[in-house]
């Protein structure tokens, strides 16, 4: 049983017992504009929550990409290095970036759910 | 509106911000007599005048032959590279981001790039940096980013400009800058061993080394990929007509001064610097890169490219506070080496190494003179003198010759040696001159 949960930095993060997998939002991929290059994390990377995971470039701009949860990186999405195109194709699932093993579920309190998020949005 | 820079409230309020009483302060470290003596200018006068005047200061400087190297050498420049160079379309400062008016620039630093990756044997190159000094202050910052660590290893037989340079680069960041002190003038490979660990992010080395000896890295590299430490050779250009590339021996990153490549000696700068690494590491490279793309109809054109490594993109966390290159002087160097090219240059470098063994072997003949015996060198090599280093260049400074680099003052307990550099345009007779002078310098 996974739920689904959003930053106000625009990430998402798939939570699925201990296991959180990390993506950008639909609307974020929309703002950057094409992306190029998705710099993904080192596995065994320890975050914690909010802090810069890892780092994303487009043709017009470059983010940081921030940890929605507490924990360390147990697997990237190497597809991405050879097509960060995804991004703009399937922000929300194919595009996903990093799995985190987490290391205080109850953080996802701090988040906001689909509903809160698209309603955050709509307030930008 | 008042074009004066600064009121004085804010004169003021800087020299607070930097702990400075007064003007007088902030300029102390300038010794007193290097500054200005006044800004009140004398009147003005015709261009035929001011010509006159220069030209009887420039007779003033006596004709010197130069043994000097040390990192800037005195080599030919075909005629070419001043006419091509000085051509309006590139003599320009402009800064090539828009591709749809700057092809022509773009495409010069393109083919520059092919050179350097050609030259060093390496994937990427930048569109060249300030110098060589900085370009290997910049590859010590990369091998920083890629690996995380925080600790560099730099020879003690590279460049001691250079050295200063990455050390001042370095001194505010949390970095540990070990400096391996020099075996005779090369890489002390038992005291590199000793440092190497999995702490270091980079290992820093000179071909020729500062005292013109060749060595091969490729054990170092081994060694320093062991450790997952970077290797980054700094590199003569000129040399590399017949040395092994710093590519060729697994290095990852390879720098150089380009000024030994159709830029005049310019009485120290400017010249440019080159950056060329792996292909894996190009977003870890400061300066700007020329790509090769085409436009919507399919024809090629070029463009920089990897920009979100740039200040204008990714400000603070930009790869690197350069935002210049030294484009007209990196021109300069592509020209120079289209004009010469591949056979051409290993020619120029024969050329070097020859004259320079000839003027070996014409200043151990001078009584209580010797030559070290080492590693092979290319064009300069240490003479050790009867007498200090320093005053006999002196002596030969009076005599119209600038004998070398009396290197004592950059390494202390080598005052008797001398650093000797023999370029293609140093004569046989040149040569057969120093040695008469030295001898007559020393014992007359």
């Amino acid at each position: 049983m996974s739920a689904m949960y959003y930053t106000k930095e625009h990430e998402w993060v798939k939570v699925d017992g201990n296991t959180a997998t990390v993506g950008i939002s639909a609307y974020a991929a929309e703002h950057l504009g094409d992306v190029t290059f998705v710099e993904l994390p080192a596995t065994g990377k320890a975050v914690k929550q909010f802090e810069v995971l890892c780092a994303i470039e487009s043709v017009k701009a470059a983010s940081d990409i921030y940890a929605p949860v507490s924990g360390t990186v147990a697997s990237v999405n190497g597809v991405l290095n050879d097509r960060p195109e995804l991004v703009n194709e399937s922000p929300e699932d194919a595009a996903w970036m990093a799995t985190l093993k987490m290391s205080d579920p109850a953080e996802v309190s701090k988040l906001m759910d689909a509903k809160q998020y698209e309603e955050y949005r709509k307030g930008l | 509106m008042g074009f004066t820079p600064h009121t004085k409230e804010e004169i003021r309020e800087m020299l607070a911000a930097v702990g400075a009483a007064d003007i007088e302060e902030l300029f102390r470290p300038i010794p007193t007599g290097l500054r200005a003596k006044s800004f009140d200018l004398p009147p003005g006068m015709s261009e035929f005048e001011m010509l006159d005047g220069l030209r009887e200061l420039a007779g003033r400087n006596g004709h010197i032959v130069p043994f000097v190297g040390g990192g800037f050498y005195d080599h030919l420049v075909p005629a070419a590279v001043d006419h091509l160079a000085g051509r309006a379309e590139f003599y320009t400062a402009y800064t090539p981001y828009q591709p749809e008016c700057s092809q022509g620039t773009l495409q010069a630093l393109f083919e520059y790039q092919t050179a350097v990756c050609r030259l060093t044997g390496f994937g990427v190159t930048n569109a060249s940096l300030y110098d060589g000094g900085t370009a290997l202050a910049e590859a010590a910052m990369m091998a920083l980013r890629v690996t995380g660590r925080s600790r560099v290893l730099l020879d003690g037989a590279v460049n001691p400009f250079s050295r200063e340079i990455v050390r001042t680069y370095l001194a505010n960041l949390p970095v540990e800058v070990v400096e391996v002190p020099t075996l005779d003038g090369t890489l002390d490979r038992k005291r590199l061993a000793a440092e190497l660990d999995d702490r270091c992010a980079a290992v820093l080395v000179q071909n020729p080394t500062f005292f013109g000896c060749v060595d091969d890295y490729t054990d170092i590299s081994a060694k320093a990929h062991g450790c997952g430490a970077l290797l980054a050779a700094s590199v003569y250009p000129v040399s590399l007509g017949i040395l092994k590339s710093p590519g060729e021996m697994g290095a990852d990153i390879a720098v150089g001064d380009g000024q030994s490549l159709g830029n005049p000696l310019n009485f120290g700068g400017p010249s440019f610097g080159f950056l060329a690494a792996r292909k894996e590491l190009i977003r870890n490279i400061p300066g700007r890169i020329v790509g090769e793309t085409v436009d919507r109809e399919g024809r090629r054109g070029f463009v920089l490219t990897i920009q979100a490594r740039e200040q204008h993109i990714k400000r603070h966390k930009a790869t690197s506070n350069i935002c210049t290159n030294q484009s007209l002087c990196a021109l300069r160097g592509l020209i120079f080496l289209s004009a010469l090219g591949k056979n051409g240059l290993a020619e120029l470098a024969r050329r070097n190494r020859d004259k320079a063994e000839y003027a070996k072997a014409a200043l151990a003949a001078v009584r209580g003179v010797s030559v070290p015996a080492g590693p092979p060198t290319f064009n300069e090599f240490t003479v050790r003198l009867p007498k200090g280093a320093d005053e006999t260049v002196a002596a030969l400074l009076r005599r119209g010759i600038a004998a070398g680099v009396p290197l004592g003052r950059y390494y202390p307990g080598m005052e008797d040696r001398l650093l000797v550099t023999v370029t293609e345009k140093r004569t046989k007779g040149e040569i057969n001159l120093l040695a008469r002078e030295l001898e007559a310098a020393l014992w007359s």
